[in-house]
């Protein structure tokens, strides 16, 4: 019988391997080819043969400072846009998601609540094209470009993540008890005080939960962005410069798979900072 | 006390009339065509303003409602701008001949017309459903099996965990450069010396495997949170009364996580739907397609979301593109709304 129990554990244990040596593969090969001329990774794309550190070296100053991809500045684009949207989303998401759960039982409420709820549904697709005449329409009314820069992707990021991040904090708060801020109220502290100082601090776990699945949303999307900002535009995210990139290169593997390695490196190294909150907060985000 | 009310008063009267003269003036300034740099600060300020004004405002009374108005302003605007005010419009702008800046006219339903008469379209129509059914098997399948490898007891669970789940944390354009390498350099010598992207069939399923290698570790990761959820105790009891393995997964594990079976159908099937990235990045919709309805196609990869995102911004008919969306839209709200009820409808009967 106990043997019987080791063959099987030994089984899955090959299984399992064999499945996360496939599923890893493709980053093998981008993090070996990095290593590697364009001549030797088309002659032996699995092998080592040819690689070499000062090849990774002249391939990565060849990315870094190419007029297409200027890496440097799409990280920090990327950075600063996914940082200021996750920000604003918790902040706004949470001063939004109290005042409906703390009125829950007034209609204007309820209909926000509703409104959010069924936008999920919207795909971007039916609201992109429209979404980029309104923003340049806006942008010339108030004499602040909202297409091509930092402030207007941000203010669509708001948008976009709102009703998601509404319907998750709302959910969460509607579990905190009202006895907490009536304490708070009879001890003389406002409305707003009530919020900032015992509602908000309280919406940290979930708080997280939201802004990875915000984060992950808003640093790898390309669609939004490559509009917005135009595919050769003056502002560019990391996904957007990729595809910039890529496309002036046609089959360069040798820079197309260096460019591929600085754009997964920094997703993989928060991964493994913060690997138990990103699987819970996904997971999460979906049951919810 | 009264005095102090009463210059309170008078700071949020201050603050209340520059937030809106400063707003009068600057949408003044935008209707009157002035070009001024100005004039979008001064909006902004005034928002702002007139908000402090109203928030300074010494109103036991009235306090609470206006910090709610405070409160919700933010969010409520971005989400009209972006998401509310572009979706009327485009409903609007698919009956016109909408060029992307401006319209001239009403054309009534021809760009609907227009676009059932495309055989590319439906084509892109007809694909994307092949896609979604299959992803939506393929991937709950695996995914399953994956979680109940993940929570077999075998060592390194939490290594193979997140080993499965890498793939979901990098976006799509740069995962399907990734495997466009994959398939043109890396497995061409064992598909015969022929990508497997040059022909239209087999680069749909290239780009399945894509996908499911992309979205199986995350579909696994709710799967596995499910099966931890089944009580240890029903395990045991069925245990003792004889159950083998198998009745075990048919008979209790798998009708206990009906809902999750739900939530991740549910997934799976508006983001297969939705799929666009690696689409893009992988075939960019090309592939030959000799006869579909006696017509030859050159789309023979083309999704749906490509389909409508090449015929605005490639193409530049952005009515029809919109036209496209709207339709869009409605199948994937039509869709969504049945699976929700078949769902609902099984989890009563188990």
């Amino acid at each position: 019988m106990k043997s019987a129990r080791n063959t099987k554990t030994i089984i899955l244990t090959i299984v399992g391997v064999l499945i996360a040596v496939y599923v890893l593969f493709p980053f093998y090969l981008v993090v070996m080819n990095s290593f590697k001329n364009q001549a030797s990774i088309v002659a032996s794309p699995v092998s080592l043969a040819g690689a070499s550190l000062s090849q990774l070296m002249s391939n990565l100053d060849k990315v870094i400072n190419n007029s297409n991809f200027q890496f440097w500045y799409a990280f920090g684009t990327s950075a600063i846009v996914t940082i200021i949207s996750l920000v604003l989303l918790a902040l706004f998401g949470g001063m939004a998601a109290w005042v409906i759960s703390r009125n829950n039982k007034k209609m204007w409420a309820t209909v926000i609540y509703m409104i959010f709820i069924a936008s999920m549904i919207i795909p971007f697709q039916v609201v992109m094209l429209p979404l980029i005449s309104t923003f340049r329409d806006v942008g010339k009314f108030v004499g602040i470009s909202m297409l091509q820069s930092v402030p207007g992707i941000v203010f669509a990021y708001c948008g976009f993540g709102g009703a998601m991040t509404v319907f998750i904090l709302t959910g969460f708060i509607k579990g905190i008890p009202y006895e907490l801020e009536e304490a708070a109220a009879i001890d003389g502290c406002s409305p707003e005080g009530t919020f900032f100082r015992i509602i908000f601090p309280l919406l940290t776990p979930v708080i997280t939960t939201v802004t990875i699945l915000n984060g992950m949303w808003i640093w790898n999307d390309y669609l939004l962005p490559s509009l917005m900002l135009g595919q050769n535009g003056k502002v560019k995210t990391l996904p957007v410069a990729v595809q910039a990139f890529v496309g002036s290169y046609v089959k360069q593997w040798d820079l197309i798979l260096t460019a591929a390695l600085l754009a997964i490196i920094p997703m993989i190294i928060i991964f493994i900072v913060a690997q138990k909150q990103i699987m819970s907060g996904m997971v999460e985000g979906a049951i919810k | 006390m009264n005095q102090n009310k009463a210059q309170k008063k008078l700071l949020a009267a201050a603050f209340l009339a520059a937030g809106a003269i400063l707003l009068i003036a600057s949408l003044g300034m935008d209707f009157a065509g002035s070009g001024s740099a100005m004039r979008g600060p001064m909006l902004i300020i005034g928002i702002i303003a007139f908000f402090a004004g109203l928030y300074l405002f010494p109103t036991e009374k009235h306090h609470r409602k206006i910090v709610y108005i405070i409160f919700l302003f933010p969010l409520l605007f971005t989400f009209g701008v972006t998401v509310i005010i572009p979706l009327l419009l485009g409903i609007g702008y698919s009956f016109t001949d909408w060029t992307g800046i401006r319209f001239t006219q009403f054309v009534g339903f021809s760009n609907y017309a227009s676009m059932f008469k495309d055989p590319a379209f439906i084509y892109s129509i007809l694909i994307t459903f092949v896609f979604v059914v299959m992803n939506i098997i393929l991937v709950n399948l695996i995914a399953f099996l994956l979680a109940l490898l993940c929570t077999s007891g075998i060592k390194g669970q939490g290594f193979f965990r997140a080993s499965y789940f890498l793939p979901n944390l990098i976006g799509g354009i740069v995962l399907g450069y990734i495997w466009q390498f994959v398939f043109n350099n890396v497995l061409i010598n064992m598909t015969g010396g022929i990508s497997l992207l040059s022909k239209s069939k087999s680069a749909m399923m290239a780009i399945v495997v894509v996908y499911i290698w992309q979205y199986a570790g995350y579909i696994m990761l709710i799967y596995v949170t499910g099966l931890t959820q089944v009580p240890k105790d029903v395990l045991e009891a069925a245990q003792i009364d004889g159950a083998n393995a198998l009745e075990t997964l048919f008979n209790i594990k798998i009708p206990m996580i009906a809902s999750t079976v739900t939530i991740c159908t549910f997934l799976t099937l508006t983001s297969a739907f939705k799929q666009f990235d690696v689409n893009m990045a992988l075939t960019n919709g090309a592939g030959s397609v000799p006869n579909f309805m006696g017509n030859y196609l050159s789309n023979g990869t083309q999704m749906l979301a490509l389909n409508i995102y090449n015929t605005a911004i490639a193409k530049n008919s952005y009515a029809l593109g919109q036209a496209k969306a709207v339709l869009f839209f409605i199948i994937l709200a039509i869709v969504s709304l049945i699976q929700v009820r078949i769902s609902n409808k099984k989890e009563v009967e188990m």
